[in-house]
């Protein structure tokens, strides 16, 4: 299964929740469409999850989705424990296993076989989950993101279509300041 | 309680962490991210930890804090972490892109390990101490040295107005609070 056709079925069971993206598949989510309440964490590669972490914690009304690439999971693969020592029950978080440094040449991760379900489980997540089949995500997809959490869920897809990083338009500060203003309503 | 290998034994109390932590609260921080340090262990962690106004969330790394305080900023929770000089350092990717580029409010601890209270910190004995402030002035960070009681009462107003004008802010703790 590849990148942008797990993240079209996930879209449509996206209706208010918080989605934090970087890199690859912040570009492959922001292709589904504009919303405020998307957060494109660029610039601090590994920091996503924490992030995610920190909008959990200070809504917890709300659901946060953290759709992580498998690069920037092993820069923080701390935030396993952290995340998993909270308990929020409004994490959702997925690592997006392609096996490669897609946005910096496409060079392997030190090690493409590394489990990050079972680096997950160790460290505490209620839900685990590990889908390589795109019928069966598309199945469970909706189910996965209505869980209690902390949820973790691999997606082991294949390299994507070269994509372009527009990183001025990722960054802009309105896009954070929309988030913020949406966060207020 | 950790041995306090800075403070001799008969060392006057010049740093009360109880103090520290009453303007924590009055800064109206209702989180601290923390990785323990020696420095403020006992003074302010420890007592940080037992205290029901205030959430202690403990991270494995860092560099964790500055993206869960930014995060906690996006809903309007104020967030303190509270680190040494070496998770500083080690951190400075993620303060520059979140907290400085993104300008957003930030409040860091600072613990300076090694540091002698009896010096300004660009004259510090350990040289890890000595390049953090001239790193947080080229990075454009606001910084204050809290080195004795005198020096509590500028907490509050520098995580005010971090929180005000949206930028991040350092407040370096010289000497061992006491427990």
């Amino acid at each position: 299964m590849k990148r942008d056709e797990c993240f079209r079925i996930l879209a449509r069971h996206v209706t208010d929740e918080i989605v934090i993206a970087t890199y690859s598949s912040a570009v492959d989510w922001l292709e589904l469409g504009e919303r405020p309440l998307n957060y494109f964490s660029v610039g601090a590669m590994g920091l996503d999850s924490s992030h995610a972490l920190g909008l959990a914690l200070g809504r917890p009304d709300r659901r946060i989705i953290c759709l992580q690439g498998d690069g920037s999971l092993l820069m923080n693969l701390g935030c396993l424990v952290t995340i998993a020592a909270v308990q929020p029950k409004n994490l959702i978080h997925f690592v997006v296993q392609n096996g490669a440094y897609e946005a910096n040449g496409g060079h392997p991760i030190p090690n493409t076989a590394v489990d990050f379900a079972a680096m997950a489980r160790g460290a505490g997540y209620v839900q685990v989950h590990a889908f390589s089949d795109l019928a069966n995500f598309a199945q469970q997809a909706g189910h996965v993101i209505k869980q209690d959490g902390p949820v973790f869920a691999t997606l082991h897809v294949e390299p994507s279509k070269p994509l372009t990083y527009d990183y001025p338009n990722l960054y802009d500060a309105g896009r954070r300041a929309a988030l913020k203003a949406a966060l207020q309503q | 309680m950790a041995t306090d290998a800075l403070l001799e034994p008969d060392e006057k109390i010049r740093l009360k962490g109880s103090a520290i932590v009453a303007a924590i609260k009055a800064s109206k921080i209702e989180f601290v991210l923390s990785v323990p340090d020696i420095v403020t262990s006992e003074g302010l962690l420890r007592p940080i930890a037992r205290d029901p106004q205030l959430r202690l969330i403990r991270v494995c790394k860092e560099d964790e804090c500055i993206g869960i305080a930014s995060g906690l900023y996006y809903c309007d929770k104020r967030a303190l972490s509270l680190i040494q000089y070496t998770g500083f350092l080690d951190s400075i990717n993620a303060i520059r892109g979140v907290a400085v580029e993104y300008r957003q409010p930030i409040c860091m601890m600072i613990g300076l390990l090694g540091h002698d209270p009896e010096t300004t910190p660009r004259n510090s004995p350990r040289y890890g101490v000595r390049i953090i402030e001239p790193i947080l002035d080229a990075m454009g960070i606001p910084h204050h040295l809290i080195n004795d009681d005198g020096d509590v009462g500028k907490i509050r107003p520098a995580i005010d107005d971090a929180y005000a004008a949206s930028h991040p802010v350092a407040l370096l703790i010289g000497r061992r609070p006491s427990s």
